[in-house]
């Protein structure tokens, strides 16, 4: 299986590839349209600000890519997020995959949120045999509000959308490469899609 | 909303094991019995994964000319092993030593002596590589009454107040504090609750508590009257005295959201 993890010079890229090892797997890190386009699974991953990742997406021209991928697409954390309409960290202008607004947590609660919480209200493919309730790391300050695309969400002062999907995209908010065996899990699943 | 409740569904209080390092090997004793080799990191952090901690630590202390190399090829070894995240801290000065350490795998970078001598790099760190990533230790002592910084592991005062530096480095874009008390450090005694909770209240970024665990109870302490957001230590773990599935057992016990 071709795994192609997208690379736009952000985001902490080895920690995906060391899990899709531990899977047995094995992934390359690309900008190259060919390689992206012929993989079987697309990961797009990220950590950082919006509007500086999505300046880099633009100067290699990934943003057209991703948007017409027809395979399995993950995008973790804020890869997630930049497959979204917009977000207002920066002011990004994202993917626009989902017809969602990424918003900042407000300072009720700490931010950004950093740790384990649990997911809930599971409705993919992408967890099964994953328990309701099973814990993820997180760590984000922007979140997507509850909306038609969600598969899972999360309780941080109010429920929000900790993963979301849209045909053949899948969009996790915490790091499956980070949580666990119950994360390893749920990459398992998307490449077993 | 009941305890049970908000017990139930809310983002839990971190365990976090710290391992010493010193030339790629941890530092401080360790009596593990069914490890190996217990002085080997990637052996230790791959035990503290399996037994629940929520993430991990690691402090370089070495000082020699080809520690850089020999942490990077721990940090890489760490990455690939295990599945949890974890911080690298001790002796990172610039955004190039930062890029290293996160393009082989670590999740976070934790800067010290660093930030206070030049407290551009938090700014930098946090723009390049975002605030998620970017933790502030300070050590500090009670003098006086008064909170001051100290750096080089507590040895060297300076004359900045905790407080005051704990709201800068947020202004600047740390994502997370790690906050040791040198009157606490190694006396088992217990955390500094009093000056963490006004840390906590005083910034709206995470509160790592570190410096003084010696029980169970201390944990649940520093959790409620410390309100602390994560609770770090050493040598209790490293020498069995506290097994992190008991204290997680335990503090989930006292009604605190921990993960089982």
């Amino acid at each position: 299986m071709q795994i192609a993890i997208i690379d736009y010079g952000a985001g902490n890229v080895q920690s995906v590839l060391f899990a899709l090892e531990r899977l047995g797997y094995s992934g390359i890190v690309t900008a190259n349209k060919k390689l992206i386009e012929s993989a079987d699974k697309v990961i797009f991953p990220g950590v950082g600000e919006a509007s500086s990742a999505m300046k880099m997406i633009r100067e290699k021209q990934l943003d057209e890519i991703i948007r017409n991928l027809k395979q399995p697409v993950l995008g973790i954390c804020l890869g997630m997020q930049l497959l979204c309409k917009s977000s207002e960290e920066g002011n990004a202008t994202g993917i626009g995959i989902f017809d969602i607004e990424i918003k900042r947590f407000s300072n009720e609660l700490k931010v950004p949120q950093m740790g384990w919480n649990t997911i809930t209200n599971l409705k993919s493919k992408l967890f099964n045999t994953i328990k309701d309730e099973e814990f993820m790391y997180l760590v984000h300050s922007y979140y997507a509000p509850d909306n038609e695309f969600a598969i899972a969400t999360t309780n941080y002062g109010f429920h929000y959308a900790s993963a979301i999907q849209k045909d053949n995209f899948y969009g996790v908010q915490f790091h499956p490469e980070k949580s666990g065996s119950a994360g390893e899990q749920i990459l398992k699943n998307f490449l077993e899609l | 909303m009941n305890l049970y409740e908000t017990n139930k569904k809310m983002l839990t209080k971190r365990i976090i094991p710290c391992l010493d390092i010193k030339d790629g090997r941890t530092v401080k004793g360790v009596n593990f019995l069914e490890l190996k080799d217990a002085g080997d990191p990637v052996e230790l952090a791959k035990k503290y994964a399996v037994t629940g901690a929520d993430e991990l630590v690691f402090l370089d202390i070495s000082a020699t000319e080809e520690r850089r190399k020999t942490l990077l090829e721990l940090v890489r070894k760490v990455a690939a092993t295990i599945n949890i995240p974890f911080t690298v801290g001790g002796g990172i000065s610039s955004v190039a030593d930062v890029d290293l350490l996160l393009r082989n795998g670590a999740d976070k970078v934790s800067i010290n002596s660093s930030a206070v001598k030049n407290p551009d790099l938090i700014n930098e760190i946090a723009k390049k590589y975002g605030s998620q990533c970017t933790v502030v230790a300070i050590d500090a002592k009670q003098i006086d009454g008064e909170w001051m910084v100290h750096l080089v592991g507590g040895k060297v005062a300076t004359e900045l107040s905790l407080f005051d530096w704990a709201l800068e480095v947020e202004k600047r874009g740390a994502g997370e504090i790690l906050f040791t008390s040198m009157n606490n450090d190694g006396t088992k005694n217990g955390f500094a609750n009093g000056a963490l909770a006004k840390l906590s209240e005083l910034v709206n970024i995470p509160i790592i508590a570190s410096g003084g665990a010696g029980s169970m109870e201390h944990f649940a302490d520093t959790f409620i009257k410390g309100k602390a957001d994560a609770a770090l230590a050493a040598s209790v773990f490293h020498y069995n005295e506290i097994e992190i599935p008991k204290l997680k057992h335990y503090l989930k016990q006292q009604n605190i959201a921990i993960r089982i």
